[in-house]
């Protein structure tokens, strides 16, 4: 999210096909695996990596007579996230039963909720590069068993299957179809993602499935009703996301412009060849037979403890992003850039504080991510602190180093982990302020250059070429501020 | 010892803690009597060694002084419970072999208090049945037959070989369980008391399901205080179900004082139903006023929702059944039949291991609940139990206990009914209104039908209630002085 992306500013918002315009239209699924020792309705662990069917308890294996017992940190994660997303929370909800066979599927039923979630309508903001926000109506979250694992290729005529996900909490956070570009979409995830993370809900880590979605993608002529959508299933990267949605829209104009009609289908990515395709429709073919779970009393909240939870909530990247604009004085993409990570954002206000907010902000977002991004690092691996950020900031206000030099330190710093304070003493990189030596080096280049005084009399352009020698001469250690004042005083007197 | 089998729990728990004789010889004259009688099928699998076992730990606690609520005495436990290195079967095929790595709350507590485990009672599959017919294997034989008859009759269900077991003195008590009548019915048609607590009020942890939302464990006993004693043991909050309620568990036996004097005990007149056989309404009539004569008032109440209570039972029942009988699929234990692919897998497993009545039951339940079906099926059914609950609430407005017949006849004979489901679910009728709404239900032996076979009256009390059923039950069984013995046929 926080790279420029030259497509990303196109602000594209009408595809163009054979006979006009179109737009798309594009609502998501998003699955949030809950962050949480233990499972939904099992005291089984949930960590991640275990040994096949370690974390398995009775009750996620389905046991005859077993019974699920809610765990009430997951609910308590829910309201959270809810409360994060601006949401209504549902002091009654119930869980239902979704009755499927599938192998992974132990009870042969998910547990979820159906009519009556967790959590009602909410918005998410999300910032477009060009400094405008479109804002994302949450339609509701509820809470869900996830599913085990079914293993296909470790035997020619069987399969595996690995229960460790059974039970696991999920949350779905569903949104209304307010996306109106793959961008949007894209940049949704990144919204919410970070929004997860700050709250503690949910890792957010698309690699290991703790954060999926299902995209619906469906196109019409702008402001006509939606068209048929198809629901692309199971993605686990923003990057694909974004293709699939561009591949997934470009297809059904192709399909509608050449006469044929949209099927509500759905749909996989394939990431090889960057294109979608339905899934076999057997699999798709269900009736889920929804009722509420008898094994489970409707969840009726406490509204002192949704307050408590309220009160506890940390500022979330909204809020952060307007204090960094009012105290910081950020422009307003800078700081979203900052608050995308809870990690960064304190990075850079440890940075920033008590100094020049805006040096803070270029330091941190260009040089340190720079860096970061092409080490492959995350922020809590940066091997400068913030704290010895701050000191080459002040470094560089105090006069001792100059922006340039500071960089080259800013390198230092990067490879060994050092000190600003130090490196600039031990590799002899004070900044020269004193008049007397900067003069002297001065007087030697203008009494050397004839020619270059007489060119500077004619064009005062050529200023540049005597700082250039001053700062050669002096190793880029000569303050140029002082070279320049200088160099004017001698060359126009 | 033959003597000993025909003791009454009360007087097994005086009789041990006088000395009198020992755990190990109580059980002992069980396991012979249990030997004995495998004809009529009642036990799926016997347990000496284990009942010796605890026999003796039982002597061990009796030495000291240390006797446990119910130490010593020999139970049965319905197959529905899943007893740890036990196989539970649930009377199913599909479950054959099945020894559970865990023991279900209600047994852990009864052992807990000192109970002997005798064995695991035949049951009609999935506790789907109201004549133990449906067993995968084979119906209990009830020890009662008509005078001058050998046919076999049905000890009701589903919890048959629990009644059967209990009637023919095996056990002193067994479990039940009741999802519609269950325990109840079974009771009435073989002479015995049998009791379904409060929805709620024990834990249904480790009892396989049948439909969650109706099921509920109590005890199957020859006297009312002998089911109250159970009671206290079975009862009580488990924080593993989440509809387990969280109320202390009253002393049971202590509400058997005998006197109903000025209870206001309510007849609903929709339990008068056409075609009900003379000795039922007589024996109903008998029952009213055998509580008149105890000082009880006799109110006229109506449940005008009553006729609707079985079609709407039979449309929760087999839906939640539907699901709950999902997970046996022949993946992870129990009986699997291998197929092409895992669909195939499926199919083979459960047209092999579910018998024809849950097949049935699991269509109706998957109908039910199907697009396009949900709303006039499930939802007007639910809504239907509401309606149920809320004339029972009318009806406490005016009374404290109500007293109905518990069956609509005697027992019949094996094959009689098997034919027909909607004349077999009839058997309920009477029941199902109390599992509708979650309230405490007792059947008491009262009578003999005309050719001779026992009778039960039911009384149903409030939600919590057990305490108000048990006494009113208590009086009924005195006033009754119900005395009859089936013959030993068996042995």
């Amino acid at each position: 999210m926080t790279t420029k992306d030259p497509e990303a500013t196109t602000g594209q918002k009408h595809i163009e096909g054979a006979t006009g315009p179109w737009e798309i239209v594009i609502g998501l699924e998003v699955h949030a695996q809950v962050t949480s020792s233990a499972k939904l309705f099992s005291g089984a662990s949930t960590s991640f990596g275990a040994e096949p069917n370690a974390n398995v308890s009775l009750v996620d294996a389905a046991m005859p007579g077993m019974l699920p017992v809610i765990n009430r940190y997951c609910v308590e994660q829910a309201i959270r996230t809810g409360l994060g997303l601006n949401a209504a929370i549902n002091l009654y909800s119930v869980f239902d039963r979704k009755n499927y066979f599938y192998p992974d599927l132990p009870q042969g039923y998910q547990i979820s909720q159906y009519k009556q979630p967790i959590v009602g309508e909410g918005v998410v903001e999300v910032d477009m590069p060009d400094g405008s926000v479109v804002e994302v109506g949450i339609e509701r979250l509820h809470l869900e068993q996830d599913a085990g694992k079914s293993i296909h290729d470790l035997h020619p005529n069987m399969s595996y299957v690995d229960l460790n996900r059974s039970g696991v909490a999920l949350m779905e956070i569903v949104s209304k179809p307010d996306m109106r570009s793959s961008e949007q979409a894209g940049l949704y995830v990144s919204k919410l993602r970070s929004i997860l993370r700050y709250l503690g809900t949910c890792d957010g880590n698309m690699e290991q499935g703790s954060l999926r979605a299902d995209v619906n993608v469906s196109v019409r002529r702008p402001g006509k009703p939606f068209g048929t959508r198809c629901e692309i299933k199971n993605m686990n990267s923003v990057r694909f996301i974004r293709a699939a949605i561009e591949y997934e829209a470009r297809r059904q104009i192709d399909v509608i412009e050449g006469g044929g009609v949209i099927d509500q289908e759905t749909r996989l990515f394939d990431s090889v060849n960057g294109v979608t395709r339905p899934m076999r429709s057997k699999e798709e073919a269900h009736d889920y037979r929804y009722f509420p779970d008898p094994d489970l009393l409707p969840l009726e909240l406490d509204q002192v403890w949704i307050e408590d939870i309220k009160a506890t909530l940390p500022e979330l990247p909204d809020q952060k992003k307007k204090r960094f604009i009012d105290e910081f004085g950020l422009s307003p993409y800078d700081a979203s850039v900052l608050v995308a990570d809870r990690d960064r954002a304190g990075y850079f206000e440890e940075v920033a504080e008590g100094r020049d907010a805006k040096m803070a902000a270029n330091w941190v977002t260009s040089e340190l991510f720079g860096a970061l991004n092409k080490q492959g690092l995350d922020i809590t691996e940066s091997p400068v602190k913030a704290a010895a950020l701050g000191q080459l900031i002040d470094l560089i206000k105090d006069g001792t180093i100059s922006g340039k030099i500071a960089k080259q330190v800013f390198e230092i710093m990067l490879e060994t982990g050092g000190d600003p304070a130090h490196i600039v003493e031990e590799r002899g990189l004070k900044q020269v302020t004193d008049t007397g030596a900067i003069e002297a080096v001065v007087d030697k280049i203008i009494a050397a250059n004839p020619d270059k005084v007489e060119e500077y009399k004619a064009k005062p352009k050529a200023l540049g070429w005597f700082v250039g020698q001053v700062m050669q001469a002096t190793q880029g250690k000569a303050n140029p501020k002082t070279v320049n004042e200088l160099l004017k005083k001698k060359l126009d007197g | 010892m033959a003597e000993l089998t025909g003791l009454t729990i009360a007087d097994m728990r005086d009789g041990l803690r006088g000395k009198k004789f020992s755990a190990k010889e109580l059980v002992e004259a069980h396991i012979g009597a249990i030997e004995n009688a495998r004809m009529l099928n009642a036990f799926l699998v016997e347990t000496p060694d284990k009942a010796l076992a605890m026999a003796e730990e039982s002597d061990k606690h009796l030495a000291k002084g240390e006797a446990r609520p119910l130490e010593g005495i020999p139970l049965g436990i319905k197959d529905l419970f899943c007893t740890k290195g036990i196989q539970a079967t649930a009377g199913s095929h599909i479950l054959e072999g099945f020894e559970p790595p865990y023991e279900s709350t209600v047994t852990h507590s009864l052992w807990h208090d000192g109970a002997i485990m005798m064995g695991k009672l035949n049951m009609d599959e999935f506790a789907m049945g109201s004549s133990n017919e449906t067993s995968y294997f084979g119906p209990v034989k009830n020890p009662w037959r008509r005078p001058g008859s050998n046919a076999d009759l049905v000890p009701g269900g589903s919890s048959g070989g629990s009644a059967a077991a209990v009637a023919a003195k095996l056990v002193p008590g067994a479990t039940g369980t009741d999802t519609g009548g269950s325990i109840r019915q079974p009771a009435a048609v073989t002479g015995i008391v049998g009791m379904k607590p409060t929805y709620g009020r024990c834990s249904r942890w480790g009892i396989v399901a049948f439909a969650s939302s109706l099921d509920q464990a109590g005890p199957m006993a020859r006297t009312v205080r002998d089911a109250a004693i159970m009671l206290g043991s079975m009862a009580g909050h488990d924080a593993k179900d989440s509809t387990s309620l969280k109320v202390d568990v009253p002393d049971f036996e202590a509400a058997l004082t005998g006197d109903v004097k000025g209870l206001r005990i309510g007849v609903p007149k929709e339990y008068r139903v056409d075609g009900m056989p003379g000795a039922i309404d007589k024996l109903w009539q008998q029952g009213i006023e055998w509580l008149k004569a105890a000082g009880a008032e006799i109110v006229e109440i109506s449940l005008p929702h009553t006729k609707y209570a079985l079609p709407a039972y039979y449309i929760v029942a087999p839906a939640e059944a539907s699901s709950n009988l999902a997970r046996y699929d022949g993946v992870r234990y129990g009986k699997r039949e291998d197929g092409e692919d895992i669909t195939d897998l499926y199919k083979r497993t459960r047209a092999a291991g579910f018998g024809a009545e849950v097949q049935r039951r699991v269509l109706i339940g998957t109908y039910v609940l199907s697009a396009g079906y949900y709303d006039a099926y499930y939802l007007k059914a639910q809504k239907v139990r509401t309606l149920i609950k809320q004339d029972f609430e009318k009806a406490w407005e005016k009374v404290d206990a109500i007293l109905t017949p518990t069956t609509p006849g005697p027992a019949f004979a094996i094959g009689e009914k098997s034919d027909d489901p909607l004349e077999m679910y009839l058997n309920d009728i009477f029941t199902v209104t109390a599992n509708m709404s979650g309230l405490p239900g007792i059947s008491v032996p009262a009578g003999l039908s005309d050719e001779g076979l026992p009778l039960g009256l039911q009384v149903i009390g409030k939600a919590l209630d057990e305490e108000t059923v048990f006494r009113v039950g208590g009086v009924l069984e005195d006033a009754a002085g119900f005395s009859a013995q089936p013959d030993v046929w068996w042995r």
